[in-house]
């Protein structure tokens, strides 16, 4: 770039409005960061290099089409992104705690609004969603006795759009800034009059581009679980987790093509100058946070329904029984899956809508406890008398019960319209949805990776350094919140970075020291990763089923073969595992046939590659470079339907001589 | 769940319990269901673009009124080349069963057409009106309008470069059963536009104009 004050003709052409001044020179907190992450990155790419791992990665990982593969990848991007989301946390309650009277903090307003709103964004998009179609994506085939998921490809381009979303968030770390408007990004704060800067764009471009991801992956596994279940699965012998993946997977593709909507029209009111959300020439600002929030509710089912799946294979396969109610939690989870798009007025009661609407909706959200709370008690019956081994697991769903009928509770106090009026935006409302997110979906999220951990990897998770995890995580989660819902009470309301009023400061003192015992338990939780990898050899499960589970995942070896089943399995009932268990089955060692496998492409990784450029493009106003990619795009897709051959035959010796393998593994350990 | 449980409650049989298959099962194909699972969520980024419109299709802002802007005479024949383009692709999709390569190919040419006649019609309608002053940034009715036929209108222009794009494919390749899951999958998306340019054609055009 020539110059920086005036760029010229030309530079604005190539660069759009993306001038040096944008790069955080001037912000040492950011620079600082940015210095950390360059590092880091130097360093990781570095060592990739240095053990020549790039073509194994390649090969084996980023162009794989195994949904096994895939659902590691996205629980690696969802825990480093974590990281991310997290680091955010901290900031903002340090900034909390020390931000009274004439000390102002270490954090300017304008930058403390991007944290806050990146917090939000990156927890959600970032976080809780790649880890639950992680965690869908390695397990569901298992448990239904499938090969892969119905569009293997597919399934790989879902993940690196997800990837590439996340890229340009990060993106927006060091090259401008992001949106300062809180994670759902209303107007008419968000419009081009409020907002001129590139941040609401790298919002929106950042959820468009992982928003297609995910859709495409919500109807790869919806397709998945109704037409490639093994015979004699029929649909109320399928696992709860299964069962919780197919309404997730129902409520994905019913409700992400409303926030697409809503973006793009959000969009075309800040690209094209249309009156959408605008205050003038008749635009409806309130229609923004109706749809938005017509996919938002739906949204944070989406995130616990998996999880109330995961809580179920653990309470069932730790207390040694068989679930407790498996009807009526399967009507539970469904009675939910609609209730959940009955609701979505009650995040917004104050808009004025009048008494007998408030009611309707306060009404609904009250009902969807009524399922919420019978699936307790089915846990709760499925402990009592069960011999209950305390693993970690167990431990996470345990903590989950307690933590979260008590923020069920105060999502029924907020459900109360006249109640909301005073509580709405207030810190009693950030304290009642962390309660229930973290203690829901975190979790069940974390249950489920030391659940399954041993059936990727084939070595358990080290047990002392998870249940320093859970206990931190527990006792901090409660440090760090209760103050809130104090402090909410008390009438503080959310996002603000200064307070006037000294008495606060005790509490959020007491929040920010919780949020460092959290961080104390994610610190213990790498340790375990990095600890049990040590340890691999003294954790290995060479049986496939190391806690003497039920579904038919612990059938297969640890990690499962790239076929998943030699053979697929015949279903008789409920728990498939169990009665294959109980009837005395024996592995077959022979008559191997050839297996139907999908073959790897490198199509979708470099799809979303030009996706993240048009985005970038799109963001900073660089025409050229955004009909570039965007053409490039359309080529490559359709270059991409040229390839009809996408499988091919996997022979029967090679099947033979990985079944052989294991077989002597099997008998060398008895 | 009596039916779940039975197979194990029948105790007393000597038969042991097959637990896997012996021959590699063929499960159904599950492209037709997915794509009809993209096409619902695609209906339903329609139905959040008819609630915007029904929202903000009376927000003149001191704008013109849909009764003196709209034509109904262009969006009847408008109207009538989409509803055609349907029938011939029906037509196409008759030929392609009985593995008549040549006139399918026909069909699909003047589905095509009739599409491309579609599209170059809406859009000398949005040049007149934006000539005239009465672009998207207008009004609010003026936007979810633009919004609302624009997106059907560019459905339809990706359509018709699959179509091209399939054509290409078929002569290539041939009726393989890849190619004619393809055709389906277009087709599908082809009366689905159909079926979104009724409710656009009623709900936009016809009650648009009423004062």
């Amino acid at each position: 770039m020539p110059t920086m004050s005036t760029p010229s003709e030309l530079s604005t052409l190539i660069f759009g409005r993306l001038t040096l001044d944008q790069l955080p020179l001037h912000v040492p907190i950011v620079l600082g960061t940015f210095a950390a992450v360059a590092i880091g990155g130097i360093a990781l790419l570095g060592a990739i290099t240095y053990y020549r791992l790039w073509g194994y990665l390649w090969r084996e990982w980023f162009t794989s089409i195994d949904h096994k593969k895939i659902g590691i990848m996205y629980i690696v991007l969802g825990l480093v992104m974590m990281l991310r989301g997290f680091a955010d946390a901290l900031m903002m309650r340090a900034q909390q705690a020390i931000s009274f009277g004439h000390s102002l903090g270490y954090l300017p307003p304008e930058h403390y609004n991007q944290i806050f709103t990146a917090h939000g964004v990156i927890m959600i998009f970032f976080v809780a969603m790649p880890l639950i179609t992680g965690i869908m994506n390695f397990v569901m085939p298992l448990q239904i006795g499938a090969r892969d998921v119905a569009f293997p490809f597919l399934n790989n381009f879902s993940f690196w759009m997800t990837v590439s979303g996340a890229v340009l968030v990060m993106l927006s770390l060091f090259v401008g800034e992001f949106a300062r408007t809180g994670w759902l990004a209303y107007p008419p704060l968000s419009d081009i009059v409020a907002s001129p800067d590139a941040g609401v764009d790298y919002y929106i471009w950042a959820l468009q581009i992982a928003g297609v991801g995910t859709l495409l992956s919500g109807i790869n596994l919806l397709t998945t679980i109704i037409k490639m279940r093994a015979p004699g699965m029929t649909l109320m012998r399928m696992p709860i987790f299964t069962w919780t993946a197919l309404c997730t997977n129902v409520l994905i593709v019913a409700a992400f093509p409303v926030l697409t909507a809503a973006l793009a029209l959000l969009a075309l009111d800040r690209y094209v100058g249309t009156n959408f959300f605008t205050t003038i020439l008749g635009g409806n600002a309130m229609m923004y946070v109706n749809l938005i929030w017509i996919w938002g509710h739906p949204e944070v089912y989406i995130l616990i329904l998996p999880c109330f799946g995961i809580y179920s294979e653990v309470t069932s396969t730790f207390c040694r029984k068989r679930l407790f109610g498996y009807a009526s939690m399967v009507y539970a989870t469904v009675v939910i899956t609609v209730l959940s798009y009955l609701v979505w007025l009650h995040h917004f009661f104050t808009m004025g809508s009048g008494a007998s609407v408030n009611s309707f909706f306060g009404i609904t959200t009250m009902i969807i406890s009524i399922p919420t709370g019978a699936k307790i008690f089915n846990w709760l019956f499925t402990m009592y008398r069960g011999r209950i081994k305390f693993e970690v697991p167990m431990l996470w769903t345990i903590g989950f019960m307690v933590t979260f009928v008590i923020g069920g509770m105060t999502g029924v106090l907020l459900a109360v319209p006249p109640a909301d009026f005073s509580l709405h935006n207030s810190l009693f409302l950030i304290a009642h949805f962390h309660n229930v997110i973290i203690g829901g979906v975190v979790f069940g999220l974390f249950a489920g990776i030391n659940y399954w951990f041993p059936k990727a990897f084939g070595f358990r998770l080290d047990p002392f350094w998870g249940k320093c995890s859970f206990w931190l995580w527990l006792v901090g989660f409660w440090v760090a919140f209760t103050p809130l819902y104090q402090l909410g009470l008390m009438g503080v309301t959310r996002r603000l970075s200064h307070f006037e009023n000294p008495s606060l400061q005790v509490w959020f003192v007491i929040a920010a020291f919780g949020a460092f015992l959290i961080l104390l338990g994610i610190v213990s939780m790498l340790i375990q990763f990095w600890v049990s990898f040590r340890r691999r050899e003294a954790l290995r499960d060479v049986t496939g089923d190391p806690w003497d589970g039920r579904t038919l995942e612990w059938s297969t070896s640890s990690p499962p073969p790239p076929y998943n089943f030699a053979f697929t399995p015949l279903i008789h009932g409920q728990e498939a595992w169990w009665e294959m268990k109980r009837h005395g089955y024996r592995r077959p060692v022979t008559g191997f046939v050839p297996l139907h496998m999908p073959k790897n492409t490198g199509a979708g990784i470099i799809l979303a590659g030009l996706s993240l450029v048009f985005g970038f493009a799109m963001i900073w106003y660089m025409w050229p470079l955004a009909a570039i990619s965007f053409v490039a795009l359309l080529a490559t897709a359709i270059g991409h339907t040229f390839n009809y051959q996408r499988d091919y035959n996997l022979p029967a010796d090679e099947v033979a001589r990985v079944e052989a393998a294991r077989t002597a593994l099997l008998d060398s350990h008895g | 769940m009596a039916d779940t449980t039975l197979p194990l409650s029948s105790g007393g049989t000597t038969e042991p319990l097959q637990f896997h298959v012996a021959e590699e099962p063929h499960p159904p194909n599950g492209t037709l269901l997915g794509f009809w699972l993209y096409l619902m969520s695609d209906c339903l980024v329609f139905a959040c673009l008819f609630a915007a419109y029904g929202v903000l299709g009376r927000e003149y802002a001191g704008g013109p009124t849909g009764a003196q802007v709209l034509e109904l005479p262009t969006v009847a024949l408008n109207t009538t080349l989409l509803l055609l383009s349907s029938i011939t692709y029906g037509f196409a999709v008759l030929e392609m069963q009985r593995n008549h390569q040549r006139p399918m190919m026909l069909w699909l040419t003047v589905t095509g057409l009739l599409g491309a006649g579609f599209v170059a019609l809406e859009l000398t309608e949005f040049a007149h009106l934006i000539e005239a002053g009465n672009g998207p940034q207008r009004s609010a009715f003026l936007s979810s309008f633009f919004t609302l036929v624009g997106t059907h209108g560019l459905h339809v222009t990706c359509g018709i470069l699959w179509l091209i794009v399939l054509m290409v494919q078929v002569s290539h390749k041939g009726l393989i059963p890849a190619n004619k899951r393809r055709l389906m999958c277009l087709s599908m998306f082809w009366h689905f536009l159909d079926v979104i340019w009724v409710g656009v054609f009623s709900f936009v055009y016809l009650m648009g104009v009423l004062p």
